[in-house]
């Protein structure tokens, strides 16, 4: 029986900017919660907010941003309110994160085994050779052959797999209950990008782990995570179970990305590719009402006025019916 | 290139410390212009009665020699006023000098490269492998003490600094779509090196004049100081301030006062070069 | 391997045209070579002629240039015509006061610029950091003759703090061991069992040329440490480690500090040779009995030979410390090594 995890309501996050006087309002009103466990798949285009959130999460957002929620609970801890000292324990203990490009963000100056070890030494209480152990081991485990030769090398000397793979096992290594996983393979090939989805995927399964899943590409998400969430604009436009939103999609951004894959929907051969027209609108000009109104073929009138609420897993006034995927 | 000068102003406006170092040289060009107008006394005229006097502000001061006197009797203030003047003309001979010959040999080593780019380079690293005071010192060793041979002992070592900038930047350049445009329509190598490629070059050659004029002024002070550089009577601050040392304790502002001139004057060309330095970078980086 | 090797190899040019530049210097300074090098005037041509000889100056110019080379290897440099001592002998008897002196100011500029640097980092746009970028534009605008003499006049003049020239009080007798008075006045005192009283004094003296000299070095190293770190602190890597939970000391520390030192050290490079020209003035207005004093005192009593021979010691000296600081920042960067 797995029991909520992370709970998080009504999130806004806003950044103190030189240009404007006013903060910009980057992701409003965000709710969403996790079991334990489970994977959920966060899809949405840059400027979305998603990556913006996940480092609200960890607290590592910097001084420029104001967070406010009226709940956002890890574990039980009320992360709104815990101070420095026990966000250490908290951030690569109970929750870590792995980036989306492995080359710059491991310390192309210190060996593998550097930061294997000191993550493990900062959160379990254990000898260093303990720990050093350990660190083979979790290299096995995700998949690094003769891990005990690769401990010395520099990032530098890995492939761009390899040194994910490092992250991952820099990341699992404290047993963490959830791992944030902030596109980790838009940076490599799409060869490599199976395998280390389907590694995230297992580790999961084994150590009843909770992830997110964070990319803007729908397919991977759908393969992958139990549920789903679309972000739109700093929102949460639709969500729900994989299998559901994807034969039952609704909101038409989320429609336009499941079209926008080749092959998704019947169409004359050579012709051009369905696509989202126009771009995501930057923090600082949003429009009122609706955030997709200016990209969406349903857009009517009521779309422009006020905000839309969140009801049922979605965010829309007109979404679409007929189901041609 | 007037557009280049507009948005480079509007750039600089932003930098306060920039303003404020053009804001001191312009005074400065001012006060030197003007010396023989503004300046009380005549520099190396020698008052034998009021020998050493503390400036008019303090006790035993005389309010005929606004910051007093030097050791034979000579007013500080106009002394100043004309050191300006030789130190405005010390920096801007070695900056032109050095930027004329520095530019010339770095275009043609950027451009050519070759053998011609390693003897070019050679010789510049042979004069930055000898710090720069001290080869100065052996020019004016041999040519002998004398401002003349100061500025040019002084413009010899700034030289490396202008043709490795330049060089880097015509590198950079010629092989850029419009240096192959003018070849195909058969302009001369002199032409594309000086007429095409060295306009392009402008940005980091004003930021390094800049830094250039300030770093003349304080060899040439530094070689003044020394006693191989102005020699008396000339008001050089350098050279005022090696003859204020053995008053140090009796006389201090004569050790205080041109010290500070030389500060106030080279720190607004640190300013400025600063300045320009900043509103450059993001432009080297647009014309990349 | 090769690395080395290509360093040695790029090192022959380079000492053979500053070789080229001293042998061709001393014989551009107007008036006769053999009395110049010699320093006697109006001699008879038989002495003139046995001068000449005796100086290899009969020989023809290719030949005088290899063997004012073969001399220079195995440490004849001439004789000074101020002291009559061998050129090379007052060069050794001189050199550790500037080394001590150098030394000292590096390590003053380095222990309060790299902290200030940090700090500023950390704490970039605040109050502290204006100030730090303000005071080190000025410190590097600075006339280092000047700023050593308001030193003195501020510190000896009218506080009293600190003497005003010279290594030590003249009535202490110190046998010279490595040259180094801080040294030397140690293992004395243990020796004699005596008070530390000559170590006092020779700390004392060094203090003032030290901060003089060291203040532009100072103020380059805290902006350098400082841009290096604000550029460092925005990396993705730091992001990471600062999401592992690892403390802000370690992130700084640890992480960040040591690959931002990399150009800091290239900065020191670079410092070296301010620093000697640096101790040129420096020492000139302390009376400190180093080699910068030396080659001022040379040129002013046209003492040629030393002219020639200290500036070909003094460029062999900066041009191995070059290289030795390439040395370690070879070891410093992991990237280099492949």
């Amino acid at each position: 029986m797995s029991d909520t995890l992370l709970n998080v309501e009504k999130l806004n996050i806003f950044f103190k900017s030189d240009k404007n006087p006013e903060p910009i309002h980057a992701v409003r009103d965000l709710s969403f919660s996790l079991k334990q466990g489970e994977m959920l798949g966060v899809v949405g285009e840059s400027g979305s907010g998603k990556s913006i959130t996940n480092l609200a999460l960890m607290g590592i957002l910097g001084d420029s941003a104001i967070i406010k929620a009226d709940k956002c609970t890890f574990n039980n801890r009320d992360l709104l309110t815990i101070k420095e000292s026990e966000w250490q324990k908290v951030r690569g203990g109970e929750i870590s994160m792995i980036f989306q490009d492995p080359m710059t963000a491991l310390n192309p100056f210190l060996t593998i085994e550097f930061q294997l070890v000191e993550t493990i030494l900062a959160h379990i209480n254990c000898s260093k050779k303990e720990a050093h152990e350990r660190a083979i081991d979790l290299l096995a485990q995700v998949g690094i052959t003769s891990p005990k030769d690769r401990l010395k090398a520099y990032p530098f000397e890995l492939s761009g797999g390899m040194a994910q793979r490092v992250m991952i096992a820099m990341a699992i290594s404290t047993g963490p209950k959830l791992l944030i996983a902030d596109e980790p393979t838009t940076a490599l090939d799409v060869t490599i990008q199976k395998q280390i989805l389907t590694l995230i995927k297992s580790l999961q399964e084994k150590n009843n782990m909770s992830v997110i899943l964070v990319t803007h590409d729908l397919g991977v998400v759908s393969e992958f995570s139990e549920r789903i969430q679309v972000m739109y604009a700093g929102e949460i436009v639709e969500s729900g179970n994989t299998s559901d939103l994807i034969s039952h999609h609704s909101h038409p951004y989320t429609y336009g990305l499941l079209s926008s894959r080749p092959g998704a929907i019947e169409r004359i051969p050579k012709s051009m590719l369905p696509s989202i027209p126009g771009i995501v609108p930057a923090f600082h000009e949003r429009p009122i009402g609706c955030q997709f109104n200016p990209r969406c073929p349903n857009v009517q009138s009521d779309c422009k006025t006020g905000a839309i609420a969140f009801s049922n897993g979605l965010r829309c006034l007109h979404p679409v019916t007929d189901k041609k995927l | 290139m007037k557009i280049f000068f507009n948005e480079l102003y509007f750039e600089l406006k932003k930098n306060r410390g920039a303003m404020i170092g053009i804001v001191i040289i312009f005074l400065s060009v001012i006060i030197a212009l003007s010396a023989p107008l503004i300046a009380p006394h005549n520099p190396t005229e020698v008052f034998a009665d009021a020998l050493r006097l503390p400036p008019s502000f303090i006790e035993g001061g005389n309010a005929k020699f606004f910051f007093g006197t030097d050791d034979i009797g000579r007013d500080l203030l106009s002394r100043l006023i004309y050191g300006s003047r030789i130190s405005l003309a010390v920096g801007f001979s070695v900056v032109v000098i050095a930027l004329i010959t520095g530019t010339f040999l770095g275009v043609v080593a950027g451009f050519y490269g070759g053998i011609i780019d390693r003897v070019i380079m050679r010789f510049t690293d042979l004069i930055m492998s000898l710090p720069s005071i001290l080869f100065a010192i052996v020019i004016v060793a041999v040519l002998g003490p004398g401002i003349m041979n100061a500025i040019f002992a002084v413009a010899v070592v700034s030289v490396p600094n202008f043709i490795r900038i330049i060089r880097a930047q015509v590198m950079a350049e010629k092989n850029r779509q419009y240096v192959s445009a003018a070849k195909l329509f058969g302009a001369s190598n002199f032409r594309i090196m000086f007429v095409e490629i060295l306009p392009n070059c402008m940005a980091p050659l004003i930021v390094q004049a800049s830094l250039g004029f300030s770093d003349g002024i304080l060899n040439v002070a530094a070689l003044g100081f020394l006693g191989l550089g102005a020699q008396a009577p000339m008001s050089e601050w350098g050279t005022m301030l090696s003859d204020a040392r053995s008053f140090i304790e009796s006389s201090p502002w004569m050790v205080t006062l041109p010290g500070v001139c030389i500060l106030v004057t080279v720190l607004s060309f640190n300013l400025l070069g600063d300045g320009l330095r900043d509103a450059l970078d993001p432009r080297l980086k647009k014309q990349n | 391997m090769k690395f080395f090797l290509k360093k040695f190899l790029d090192l022959i040019p380079t000492l053979f045209g500053i070789s080229l530049i001293c042998f061709v210097m001393i014989r551009l300074i107007p008036g006769d070579p053999v009395l110049n090098l010699v320093g006697e005037r109006g001699v008879d041509p038989a002495r003139y002629a046995e001068m000449k000889h005796a100086l290899g100056l009969d020989r023809s110019i290719p030949l005088q240039f290899w063997y004012f080379i073969k001399n220079a290897v195995s440490g004849n440099l001439g004789t000074s015509i101020v002291s009559n001592n061998s050129v090379w002998a007052e060069f050794i008897e001189r050199f550790p006061a500037t080394f001590e002196l150098g030394t000292f100011a590096l390590f003053f500029a380095t222990i309060i610029g790299i902290p200030l640097g940090i700090y500023a980092a950390i704490k970039r746009n605040s109050f502290f950091d204006y100030f730090l970028m303000s005071s080190s534009l000025v410190g590097y605008s600075m006339p280092i003759f000047w700023w050593g003499l308001i030193l003195i006049l501020v510190f000896s003049v009218k506080l009293g703090l600190t003497p005003v020239s010279g290594r030590i009080e003249l009535t202490f007798d110190i046998p010279v061991f490595t040259g180094l008075y801080l040294i030397d006045t140690l293992q004395s005192s243990v020796v004699k069992s005596e008070g530390f009283a000559p170590f006092w004094s020779a700390l004392k003296h060094l203090i003032l040329p030290s901060i003089a000299l060291g203040t532009i070095p100072l103020a380059v190293i805290a902006r350098m440490t400082r841009s290096s770190m604000l550029e460092v602190l925005g990396e993705d890597y730091i992001r990471t480690a600062k999401a592992k939970g690892m403390s802000k000391t370690r992130v700084v520390y640890i992480h960040a500090l040591r690959n931002a030192l990399v150009p800091i050290v290239t900065t020191l490079a670079l410092l070296f040779g301010s620093i000697i020209t640096g101790a040129i003035l420096t020492e000139t207005i302390f009376s400190w009995p180093g080699i910068g004093k030396w080659i001022v005192q040379s040129i002013t009593s046209r003492d040629y030979p030393v002219i020639q021979g200290g500036v070909l010691i003094i460029s062999f000296v900066i041009v191995m410390t070059n290289i030795i600081v390439d040395v370690i920042y070879y070891f410093l960067n992991p990237k280099m090594r492949n």
